[in-house]
């Protein structure tokens, strides 16, 4: 009974921790409690969303993805150059891009080698390439694109639109079925898939490539909203979309993951920062104290799941 | 009615003395908010000093209702996005903005504007039309390096490039204008160039670690914050001191000082007044008092020379950046110049 009831808890620990957070919020600060507010607070975080999914599915299979960061960036990048100036040839960069993921994922259970240094070597590699796209900051990012972020959806703000419609979609796709399944149990358990005659290389590879479509997307919001970009634009999303998909119920371990904890936990990471703003607080103790609410969190997750086993 | 011809005539008076007219409209219930992107440099610290001594005081003063300034814990453009977004959330007046890309933050400058906020730029500025923008002419900055170093050095020279932080707007125009002077002066040529990301500790490992590779160098153009870094990678090395162009930074000058005492070195430093806030502040209550503001204004650089090291040395705090006061007046004089297209005031030296 307690171990439901504990596994029942550290599922809606992101879902608790996002309704306090707004709660917090709009007692401080009344006015975000609004269309115009929400829409405010919420929109910087599709990308978020995006890139926390992105890494969500690399550690799907026990993998980390230090390159997203600035994978982000160089599709921002590409977005408002390439994109906007010959719209084909910048798809199909954007496409190439995509299939160099597929191909790190390749390359990493080819050679055994540890993801997370060759992801480490790929962030040099999208940060270089983004500079070489876009030297100087600058670029526009097309109008259909920005017109596309800028969209008033009736009743509920893009933001939340957005992110319900991308859980929704995660969830089904990873959680149930047969396809999230394998793609899971690779993470879980290796040797078992492919005892059962999964080639591991086509679930890391397609892995990867999936993860690369969700950093495509996270990109060209990110465009969409900052309307042109730099190459820098997105560095920090690597910290962010870790700690948005653990906080939302990943394991570094590989196996266990969960799509709409990764929507909220990247909620979560974007309302933080919002919130220790609102309070006033030294900006020299924010990231302090952001570090906080989210080892605060972790604690209370480890706590539940060791009751779980209990 | 009389009061307010009194009123009218007493403008009148004043525009007749040819002073700049400075807006008098009522802010008193007005909060203006600075968005700083970057505290980590000695020009960043003044800076934020700088903007809180005049918000306190106009705040007293009853001029406006608020002032606080708010700085993002990393140097990213957005996580500077959403802390602006937050500001227009809080129902903040005018935002002033030191920005981590003039691009980046363009469609949160865009949102702040339609929802009725009035944005100031200055130092890194942003490009969306709506805001304001107090430019710094970087790029003179880096002429200006060159021209001097023409006078000094008639037959030319090897120069030694300090550049700032990589893919960062402001490290690009400097640069630019550097290569434009050695352009533009026959006998110049950048003999090796180092980035010294604006610290002294970068700049004298970059510098150490590049010279051996590298000819005698006649002089060192910089973009401040490097000067003394470079000056001790020299030393250490044992070779001959060159020319190195200051940024007025405290250690620097007070090097060039020691020097000048003991051997008569000469050499020439500049950089942007970190006061620069105060311009961007009362720009910002001049625009909500009703004056009419052309979109881009001009912040002249504060030039340090030989004759008036020590007058600026006063003026320098330890470990700060050679710093002035811009007030209500001068900003309104700077906009009253820019208006009508006439040469914008020097940096007040009182």
């Amino acid at each position: 009974m307690s171990t439901t009831l504990a596994r029942r808890l550290r599922a809606l620990l992101p879902a608790i921790a996002l309704a306090l957070l707004l709660g917090a919020i709009f007692w401080l600060q009344p006015r975000a409690m609004s269309y115009f507010g929400l829409n405010l607070l919420l929109n910087l975080s599709i990308p978020i969303v995006f890139a926390t999914l992105s890494q969500m599915l690399v550690l799907t299979i026990g993998d980390l993805d230090l390159g997203i960061g600035g994978f982000v960036s160089f599709v921002a990048c590409v977005a408002v150059t390439l994109l906007a100036d010959s719209p084909a040839f910048g798809v199909l960069v954007l496409a190439g891009a995509v299939l160099a993921y597929a191909l790190v994922g390749a390359l990493v259970q080819l050679r055994r080698l540890p993801a997370i240094v060759v992801t480490l070597g790929m962030s040099f590699v999208w940060f270089g390439l983004a500079v070489i796209v876009l030297p100087s900051p600058g670029g526009t990012t097309p109008a259909w694109l920005q017109a596309a972020l800028r969209l008033k959806t009736p009743l509920v703000p893009l933001p939340i639109v957005v992110a319900a419609a991308v859980a929704a979609v995660a969830w089904f796709l990873m959680m149930r079925t047969s396809f999230g399944a394998v793609l899971r149990g690779a993470g879980g358990n290796p040797v078992a898939v492919a005892r059962a005659g999964w080639s591991l290389l086509t679930i890391r590879a397609t892995l990867y490539a999936l993860a690369g479509c969700m950093g495509v997307l996270s990109g060209l919001t990110l465009a969409g909203l900052s309307t042109s970009a730099d190459a820098n634009i997105a560095l920090r999303y690597t910290l962010l979309s870790i700690a948005g998909a653990i906080l939302g119920g990943s394991e570094f371990t590989g196996g266990r993951v969960s799509p709409v904890g990764a929507v909220l936990g990247a909620l979560v990471m974007t309302l933080a920062a919002s919130f220790l703003a609102f309070l006033r607080l030294n900006p020299d103790w924010q990231i302090g104290v952001q570090g906080a609410i989210l080892i605060l969190i972790l604690a209370l997750r480890a706590g539940l799941g060791r009751l779980e086993r209990a | 009615m009389r009061v307010l011809l009194g009123a009218a005539f007493a403008v009148l008076a004043g525009a007749g003395l040819a002073r700049a007219e400075v807006a008098s409209g009522d802010t008193s219930g007005k909060r203006i908010a600075l968005s700083n992107n970057f505290a980590g440099n000695s020009w960043r610290q003044s800076m934020l000093k700088s903007w809180e001594e005049t918000a306190s005081k106009a705040v007293k003063a009853g001029i406006v209702a608020e002032a606080p300034s708010f700085t993002t814990a990393e140097n990213q453009a957005t996580e500077q996005a959403a802390q602006i977004q937050n500001m227009i959330l809080e129902g903040f007046d005018a935002i002033v903005v030191d920005a981590a890309s003039p691009t980046a933050l363009n469609g949160t400058i865009k949102e702040a504007c339609d929802a009725g906020v009035v944005v100031v730029s200055f130092d890194g500025i942003v490009t969306e039309p709506c805001a304001w923008r107090i430019v710094i002419d970087f790029a003179g900055m880096g002429e200006a390096q060159v021209d001097y170093l023409a006078k000094r050095l008639p037959d030319g020279g090897k120069l030694l490039e300090i550049r700032g932080l990589a893919g960062v707007s402001v490290d690009d125009e400097i640069h630019k204008g550097i290569v434009e002077g050695v352009e533009k002066h026959e006998g110049f040529e950048i003999a090796g160039s180092v980035h010294g990301d604006w610290t002294q500790t970068v700049a004298q490992r970059e510098v150490a670690g590049l010279l051996p590779t590298l000819p005698k160098i006649d002089a060192v153009v910089t973009q401040g914050g490097d000067g003394y870094g470079a000056a001790q990678a020299f030393k250490a090395a044992g070779r001959d001191m060159p020319l190195i162009i200051m940024g007025n930074r405290s250690d620097e000058l007070a090097w060039w000082k020691a020097q000048r005492d003991q051997n008569g070195y000469e050499t020439m430093s500049l950089s942007i007044a970190p006061a620069a806030a105060q311009v961007g502040f009362w720009t910002a209550q001049q625009i909500l008092a009703g004056s009419d503001v052309p979109k881009d204004l001009l912040l002249p650089t504060l030039v340090v020379e030989q004759a008036d090291l020590d007058k600026w040395i006063a003026r320098t705090p330890e470990g700060g950046v050679t710093n002035a006061t811009y007030t209500q007046e001068w900003t309104a004089e700077m906009i009253d110049a820019v208006k009508n297209g006439k040469p914008v005031p020097a940096t007040p030296s009182e």
